[in-house]
């Protein structure tokens, strides 16, 4: 599996807060939370953005709140993937829990600049910038969670196990 | 190798005998918790499942409590989608308004969370139940219905950092003033994926409420959960508040730190994040001059009885500066009862303060507080994030109880000793 995009690019503790703001979370249609999509750290993201881009950002990805409400946003606006130096623990789970890819890697959160094409492939973990040539080795993810992602999810997994 | 409190507790809750940093294991849950934000997505998952039902309808807590009383029809459609799953699958401990608080400061009170528990809440905040020494954690709605159903949850068992509380608190010194200064030491990012074990001989010179607020601002750090081992006062708490049995866990003598802290409780100051992330700690003689338009006294972090007792003892007889917003919001109706019976509620509006039902409200920017372009609250809460209170414009720093109240007097930022001299 690949996904390719260009790149928005964010620094570091981006926080679920400016992810999704709160007044929003009235509602849980991933449409609707699409809509307003970074909206505090970025207005013209959602305006700009198209299906497959990617975001990359520094450390600290995601921090704050568990409102899952945050990767769904960030998925139904149509992000194929999010690479940082490092995630917040709980929207990393999330992420894998509703299946949107997040790749943690230092070197390509350092070296990617805003508005590159960058394919990943998830496969592999490898990342390149075809916009540079530079290519990156992403932290791969344990076999644990590669079950749960190949199955669509947390809750298709518990499925087919039970 | 030894194992910390936390790796004993998750190694009791996956049953094997020891468990190492790293490693992954499925565990018994005592409790999954969701609110009214987060509950209707984790409700909305659970139909995806092929097993019907609940695990444990004793075992699952549903608290409205972010946008209650509704705040708008939204709010109100999400409030009645939890009201009628909680009646649909015969939940025990669901908590309609008029009888709620706000989640963190409510099932510690109800006795829901115990030592040895092994606790999962859709709310970042559920690291709070590590003062009566059990291993909870945030997680999304969707670790929520996996645990809702099953009554399990994947970890991946987490390294350690060790705090050394040591002597006793210097006045005005509180738990929010503690986690605050590490928070400023270590970073938002210092305890990433770690848990944070408080130990020390300082903790025999904090009350629970202290320890409640310590461990609810884990997650401002990044941690995974944050614990303090159990003690008499742990005990009498306990005593008071559960009648559940339950399970002391102690760390082994050579349990592995990835790294040691010593906090001097005596040497500290009270302490205040500058916007617009709780690491951007100043001590109060270092704050200059910040006027703020409002002050927030309440939250799952600050909104328990010792904190309405304090901040009432700083407003007696004083009054909320003209053109200042003054909002206190006890935590439970439990908490707005007592102070209604101690006669702080009176002394809060004599003052020129307004007091509210329990409600997370303006800590992240819901409704009842929400902040103007330009304006800058000083507040118990627990973020100060671009735009959590408000206007993208806006500032929220982060303090005590005691220097929110001496703040609202003066209508600055402004030390507690300032204001009693």
């Amino acid at each position: 599996m690949k996904a390719e995009g260009r790149v928005f690019k964010y620094g570091d503790n981006v926080d679920t807060d400016v992810i999704i703001p709160a007044r929003y979370l009235n509602s849980s249609d991933p449409k609707e939370l699409a809509q307003h999509c970074m909206e505090d750290i970025d207005k013209d993201f959602v305006n700009k953005v198209q299906e497959g881009d990617i975001i990359v950002a520094d450390k600290n990805f995601g921090c704050g709140s568990s409102r899952e409400h945050a990767p769904i946003a960030i998925k139904a606006a149509g992000v194929s993937c999010v690479i940082a130096e490092t995630f917040a623990r709980i929207f990393y789970r999330n992420s894998i829990n509703i299946g949107l890819p997040i790749l943690e890697c230092p070197e390509a959160a350092a070296a990617i600049k805003a508005g590159d094409t960058v394919e990943v492939d998830f496969d592999s973990g490898v990342i390149t910038d075809k916009t540079t040539g530079q290519s990156f080795k992403g932290q791969p993810f344990p076999p644990f969670m590669q079950e749960i992602i190949k199955a669509g999810g947390l809750i298709n997994s518990i499925n087919q196990k039970a | 190798m030894g194992m910390t409190m936390t790796q004993k507790i998750l190694a009791h809750g996956a049953g094997l005998d020891k468990v190492e940093a790293g490693q992954l294991i499925k565990a018994k849950l005592n409790l999954v918790l969701g609110n009214d934000i987060t509950s209707p997505v984790a409700i909305h998952e659970m139909e995806k499942f092929t097993k019907k039902g609940v695990f444990d309808k004793d075992k699952i807590a549903l608290v409205p409590d972010h946008f209650v009383p509704n705040k708008d029809i939204k709010s109100a459609e999400h409030c009645k989608c939890v009201r009628e799953f909680a009646k649909e699958h015969d939940i025990t401990n669901y908590f309609e308004v008029g009888e709620m608080g706000i989640e963190h400061a409510l099932l510690p009170e109800r006795g829901l969370t115990v030592p040895g528990d092994v606790i999962i809440g859709a709310d970042s905040h559920t690291c709070t139940y590590g003062a009566v020494g059990a291993f909870s954690t945030g997680v999304g709605s969707t670790d929520m219905a996996a645990g809702m159903a099953t009554g399990e949850a994947w970890f991946k068992v987490p390294a350690a950092l060790k705090f050394n509380l040591t002597g006793k608190k210097a006045k005005w010194i509180s738990g929010k003033d503690i986690i605050l200064h590490i928070i400023g030491m270590i970073g938002v990012d210092g305890a990433l994926y770690k848990s944070m074990e408080f130990v020390g001989d300082g903790i025999a010179d904090l009350s629970m409420d202290d320890r409640f607020t310590i461990a609810n601002m884990a997650i401002e750090a990044g941690g995974k959960n944050g614990i303090f081992p159990v003690d008499d006062k742990t005990i009498a708490y306990l005593k008071e508040h559960t009648k559940r049995e339950y399970t002391v866990f102690e760390a082994d003598a050579d349990a592995v730190y990835d790294a040691e802290y010593t906090i001097e409780l005596d040497k500290l100051k009270p302490t205040v994040s500058f916007p617009h992330l709780p690491e951007n700690t100043r001590t109060i003689d270092e704050v200059g001059d910040v006027p703020v338009d409002q002050s927030v006294i309440g939250s799952c972090t600050n909104g328990r009885l010792e904190d309405m007792r304090i901040a009432a003892s700083i407003l007696k007889g004083r009054h909320v500066a003209k053109g200042m917003r003054c909002i206190v919001i006890p935590a439970t109706q439990a908490i707005y009862l007592q102070c209604l019976e101690e006669g702080l509620l009176k002394t809060f509006v004599e003052a020129g303060c307004v007091v509210s039902t329990p409600t997370c409200g303006p800590c992240l920017g819901g409704y009842m507080g929400i902040l103007a372009e330009g304006e800058r609250c000083i507040s118990t809460t627990n973020r100060n994030f671009v735009g959590r209170m408000g206007h993208v414009k806006s500032e929220v720093y982060l303090a005590s109880p005691a220097v929110a109240a001496a703040s609202a007097i003066t209508g600055k930022i402004s030390s507690p000793e300032e204001v009693c001299a």
